[in-house]
């Protein structure tokens, strides 16, 4: 990067006169009519929006009502990820032989966008609870299971020997050398993985047909209702920050535990 | 129990054809309860030997035996010191030492008493419950060296176990471990790069060649330590005064010293 580091007032300043300068730009197009206000609405009838959906319903509930049924499935789709991926990266990380065997197969579909599982998870999981979990599971599986692996992996060498010198067994070694000298890695992999399960979720919800951030946006979308659909992508955007910084808080707490960060 | 053999050993890294010779032809014996120090030049294969007793690598040719039985892999009748420690972090200096005990499938009652013992004689009474992190250097290294005598070894394994310590530390470390070797006497096989530390603890001194590594000659410790009674003495500092001390130092130090000549170092 070039240029002296900025000091956190700096930052914040800059950080918040980009912020006004893009909502007095998008201000700008909407008041000058150059951009019928029914495909841009402007950031206050947004903001107007967005508060009226918190209490009054839209397709069939409230935007909170909305939110709580996504993050359901996004919760379980996590936890699945993570009670699958987890483990599986540890396992991989001290057998050679399940690493050589799932390797391939876990590189050949890793590149397969959670999106572009959308009409296989329909068929196969159906528009329920299943399918949409399933295509959330697929954008947060694949961070659990390689940074459990990296982590299992890149145990200090020195570490393993001391734990075979004293007799240590396959499951305890997994268990108390392995997991907990990869849970720093697991934890920034749960992060990532959190993230992008989130970003799948509106993939996953275009396939619900009951309720849902995605499935309110869908059938906003049938009605030509921007800024419904604008109030969707900002409730996605401030969850999932929020979701990040918890995640972030998270993080430093336990490496500060671990003597890793001081 | 208890005795190491090294017979006929070789060591070579990488492909048998293209690969490095370290080790050359090795024989060496140590007795039960036994204390067999090895010195060399920095890169013999002073490491490798130790490691292959441990288990960790394996002879290219030739075979080690501990206790009568061909060494195949890691186990608890060979105790590891490491240099660097090799502490667990994430456990406590109780768990560090339980460890082996529970691997072992011991009753809790009989692993709290072996670990109380083992705190005891490493003066760790009270830093039972801390981390590693939270240790000096020369107590993590004692936790090391708990966690290696708690298990009952036939053989103790120690590659410069206080490499990594400061000097007044590691004086310290060396008369405790006379000490210890004196409660509890274990076949030691121990590496060490400080000749005077060798002398010290040593009943026997290795001499290795330089690269591939030979055992070029073996020195006798122990009479001389019974005849001088160097055992009168507490401290290190008055063992380290006495003429057959120095003479033994300077014996080994003339025949490390022609190794390095002859590698141009
Ligand atoms: N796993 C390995 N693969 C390839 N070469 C190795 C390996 N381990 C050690 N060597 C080489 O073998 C030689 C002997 O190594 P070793 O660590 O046994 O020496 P050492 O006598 O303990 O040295 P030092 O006194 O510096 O600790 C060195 O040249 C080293 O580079
Ligand atoms: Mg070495």
């Amino acid at each position: 990067m070039n240029g002296a580091p900025l000091s956190l007032r700096e930052t914040l300043a800059w950080g918040a006169l980009g912020a006004l300068a893009f909502v007095g730009f998008w201000t700008l197009i909407t008041t000058s009519g150059l951009v019928p206000r029914q495909f841009l609405p402007s950031p206050l009838d947004l903001v107007q929006r967005f508060f009226h959906l918190l209490t009054s319903p839209f397709a069939g509930a409230t935007l909170p009502e909305h939110l709580a049924s996504s993050f359901r499935r996004y919760a379980f789709g996590v936890l699945l990820a993570a009670a699958i991926g987890i483990p599986l990266g540890l396992l991989m990380g001290w057998f050679r032989l399940l690493d050589d065997i799932v390797t391939p197969i876990f590189d050949g579909l890793r590149f397969i966008a959670p999106i572009a599982w959308v009409p296989f998870a329909a068929l196969w999981f159906g528009t329920g609870i299943g399918g949409p979990v399933m295509i959330i599971f697929a954008g947060a599986f694949p961070p659990c299971l390689i940074n459990a692996y990296r982590g299992a992996r890149f145990v200090e060498p020195r570490l393993i020997e001391a734990a075979r010198m004293l007799g240590t067994g396959n499951l305890r070694m997994i268990l108390e050398i392995l997991l907990p000298a990869a849970v720093p890695s697991i934890v920034a992999g749960l992060r990532v993985s959190a993230g992008l399960g989130w970003q799948s979720l509106v993939g996953a919800e275009l396939i619900v047909a009951a309720a849902g951030v995605g499935f309110m946006m869908v059938q906003a979308q049938g009605s030509v209702q921007t800024t419904t659909v604008m109030a969707g992508m900002l409730a996605i955007g401030l969850v999932g920050m929020l979701i990040d910084i918890l995640l972030r808080q998270g993080e430093a707490w336990m490496r500060r535990r671990r003597g890793l960060d001081s | 129990m208890g005795s190491i053999r090294f017979q006929n050993v070789d060591k070579v890294f990488g492909a048998s054809q293209a690969g490095v010779k370290v080790l050359d032809d090795i024989n060496l014996e140590i007795g039960e309860k036994e204390f067999v120090a090895i010195v060399g030049p920095s890169g013999c294969g002073k490491t490798t030997c130790l490691r292959m007793v441990a288990g960790f690598e394996a002879p290219s040719s030739g075979t080690i035996t501990v206790s009568g039985k061909v060494v195949s892999e890691p186990g608890p009748d060979r105790a590891v010191v490491f240099q660097q420690f090799a502490l667990f972090p994430w456990k406590t200096v109780r768990e560090n030492i339980d460890l082996g005990l529970r691997n072992k499938n011991l009753p809790a009652a009989e692993r709290d008493r072996l670990i109380a013992d083992a705190l005891k004689l490493m003066n760790l009474e009270s830093h039972a419950g801390a981390f590693p992190h939270q240790l000096s250097g020369g107590m993590q290294q004692r936790v090391a060296i708990a966690r290696a005598y708690v298990l009952d070894p036939d053989v103790l394994l120690m590659d410069e176990p206080f490499g990594a310590l400061d000097a007044q530390t590691r004086v310290v470390m060396q008369e405790e471990l006379v000490r210890l070797a004196r409660v509890n006497p274990r076949t030691v096989l121990f590496i060490t790069h400080a000749v005077e530390e060798a002398v010290y603890l040593a009943d026997r001194v290795a001499i290795m060649t330089r690269r591939p590594g030979r055992i070029k000659e073996v020195l006798d410790i122990k009479s001389v330590r019974l005849a001088e009674n160097w055992d009168r003495f507490a401290r290190i500092e008055d063992v380290m005064d006495q003429e057959s001390f120095v003479h033994l130092r300077t014996q080994i130090w003339k025949s490390l010293r022609e190794e390095k000549g002859a590698q141009g170092v």
